[in-house]
């Protein structure tokens, strides 16, 4: 294979100025940028509808099963393009208007992407919750807490400690995730990648650096998620929990 | 223990043979005569020069310039029977497979760069290609300079942005970039009110307006941003094979056949829906088939 490698490009000018690795460092920031801001609207969202399905309620309930059902079996393109293209057609003409000429990429991106995955995470809210004995509810309700204290008291945090390996993956996939964010306008890496091709046409320098640079992001919060892990571990809570080692 | 031994006795000596063979004779000509076969490079929307049509077999101007190529080569190699295989290809993958020999020629809608030549060869422009603006007529956009404060959309990894400030008019105007995911996406937001102009290859943009569902709303205005060859991709260093295609290129310009295509392609119904792009030969082209060459742009 004849291939013309040539990795000092990333230090030539492109033809707005910046050099090509800056172009890379900026869709970096792009990406971490759109992935914590989507991790915290769906960790936000999870846990409120995780908890609402474990409720006595079944209005409550089927509100939460309705959000997991929609955002989990709609794939991830088609709903931020239902965000981006169609929703500004179907609200009344001012608003749409506002919506597509004034409203950034960044917000429709991040409510798109945070919505998908904190249908994922409320799955497993929901599981973590229903892992615990049905005794842990009563018991504090015996003791006088309110429906609301048991949660916050007794459930919730014995919950997320149990599905904490699963939120890991979560946060790891918003990163990646994060990338299909490219098509509604947003000037992540993955759009650098794209575009760096066809300026320079050195397809495997740039392929490595882009892999290495979401490997590098994904791993660090996976390391951080483990410290998490260990950090927050309640002696004998879990047999032989090593947290994330 | 023995039977491997002769396995591994007589996979040396084949790879041995197939060593001395690349030796004498180098280049995709070889390649084709080895294997038996040539494998054609092909995209999957670029109407019209190289697409799927309804029974997804590849179609399109540059499919027929190549069909031209293959029977030159098959004349070449006196390989009457030469398989001819095919293989999707898109804008991001198109350089390594032809580096990797997985492609043999890639006939879409490839513009001869100079920073692609640093990766591959072109064959003579069979098309000239000029960046213009896509546009809705109730907008009231006639030239870059109405476009100061708006919103212009290109399409993600292609080298079409940042052209309008390159251009003398667009100098002293101020625009929004918007990013389409694919040109089916940058001119529906244009469609859509997001963004005032798509700014693309001409051909392109009417491909789309012909394929939307009111072309009489839209127009391609505004001056040439930049005039792009689009050549044949071969492999670089490969002066043969080179030879060969252009050879054939300049002979079908020369004689007619060239124009003979074009027509049935750009002002003539197509497939799969019949539908007219309705685009006559530029001035640029008819140069380019006059004197071709094969010049890459910046």
């Amino acid at each position: 294979m004849n291939y013309h490698w040539d990795w000092l490009f990333f230090f030539q000018e492109a033809d707005d100025g910046l050099m090509y690795y800056q172009w890379v460092l900026s869709g970096l920031g792009w990406t971490v940028a759109v992935s914590l801001t989507s991790l915290a609207i769906a960790l936000l969202l999870g846990s409120a509808f995780g908890v609402l399905r474990t409720t006595p309620n079944r209005w409550l309930i089927a509100i939460g099963d309705t959000y997991v059902d929609v955002f989990r079996n709609i794939p991830l393109i088609v709903q931020l393009f239902l965000w981006f293209f169609v929703l500004p057609e179907l609200v009344p003409r001012d608003i749409g208007l506002w919506m597509k000429q004034d409203l950034p990429y960044f917000v429709t991106a991040v409510i798109g992407l945070g919505l998908f995955t904190g249908a994922r995470i409320a799955e497993q809210v929901k599981a973590g919750i229903n892992s615990l004995s049905r005794g842990q509810r009563f018991a504090g309700l015996a003791l006088g807490f309110t429906e609301w204290q048991t949660y916050r008291y007794v459930r919730l945090p014995m919950a997320y400690r149990i599905v904490l390996p699963a939120l890991t993956s979560e946060a790891m996939n918003v990163y990646k995730n994060s990338a299909v964010t490219y098509s509604v306008g947003i000037l992540e890496l993955y759009f650098q990648y794209k575009q760096i091709i066809e300026k320079t046409s050195q397809v495997l320098e740039i392929t490595i650096v882009i892999t290495l640079a979401y490997f590098v992001v994904a791993f660090a919060t996976n390391r951080l998620f483990a410290w998490i892990e260990q950090r927050s571990r309640v002696p004998g809570m879990i047999a032989g929990g090593q947290g994330g080692k | 223990m023995r039977k491997s031994l002769i396995a591994l006795t007589l996979c040396l000596t084949a790879a041995g043979l197939a060593a001395t063979a690349q030796a004498e004779l180098t280049g995709t000509l070889q390649k084709i005569k080895d294997s038996g076969a040539i494998t054609v490079g092909h995209r999957e929307s670029s109407v019209p020069f190289s697409y799927l049509d309804a029974t997804q077999k590849p179609v399109g101007y540059a499919m027929d310039l190549c069909a031209k190529v293959v029977a030159a080569v098959k004349n070449e190699l006196k390989m009457p029977n030469l398989q001819v295989k095919y293989q999707a290809v898109t804008s991001q993958n198109r350089i390594p497979l032809m580096q990797n020999g997985t492609i043999d020629l890639e006939c879409g809608s490839t513009t001869n760069s100079l920073a692609r030549q640093q990766q591959v060869g072109f064959s003579v422009a069979y098309f000239i290609t000029s960046v213009r603006m896509g546009v809705r007529k109730d907008s009231g956009i006639k030239d870059i300079g109405d476009l100061d404060g708006k919103p212009v959309v290109t399409t993600t990894g292609t080298t079409s942005d940042g052209l309008i400030k390159q251009n003398e008019k667009g100098k002293a105007i101020n625009v929004k970039n918007l990013y389409g995911k694919d040109h089916a996406d940058s001119f529906l937001m244009v469609e859509s009110g997001r963004a005032a102009a798509f700014v693309m290859d001409d051909i392109l943009i009417a491909g789309l307006i012909a394929n939307a569902k009111n072309p009489g709303d839209f127009a391609i205005v505004g001056p040439s941003l930049r005039d792009e060859p689009y050549g044949v991709m071969v492999r670089k260093d490969d002066a043969p094979f080179k030879a060969l295609v252009d050879k054939t290129l300049i002979g079908l310009m020369k004689s007619g056949e060239a124009e003979k295509l074009y027509t049935q392609w750009f002002l003539n119904p197509i497939p799969p829906r019949g539908v007219n792009l309705n685009f006559p030969m530029s001035p640029a082209l008819k140069a380019a088939f006059a004197t071709p060459t094969d010049k890459g742009v910046e």
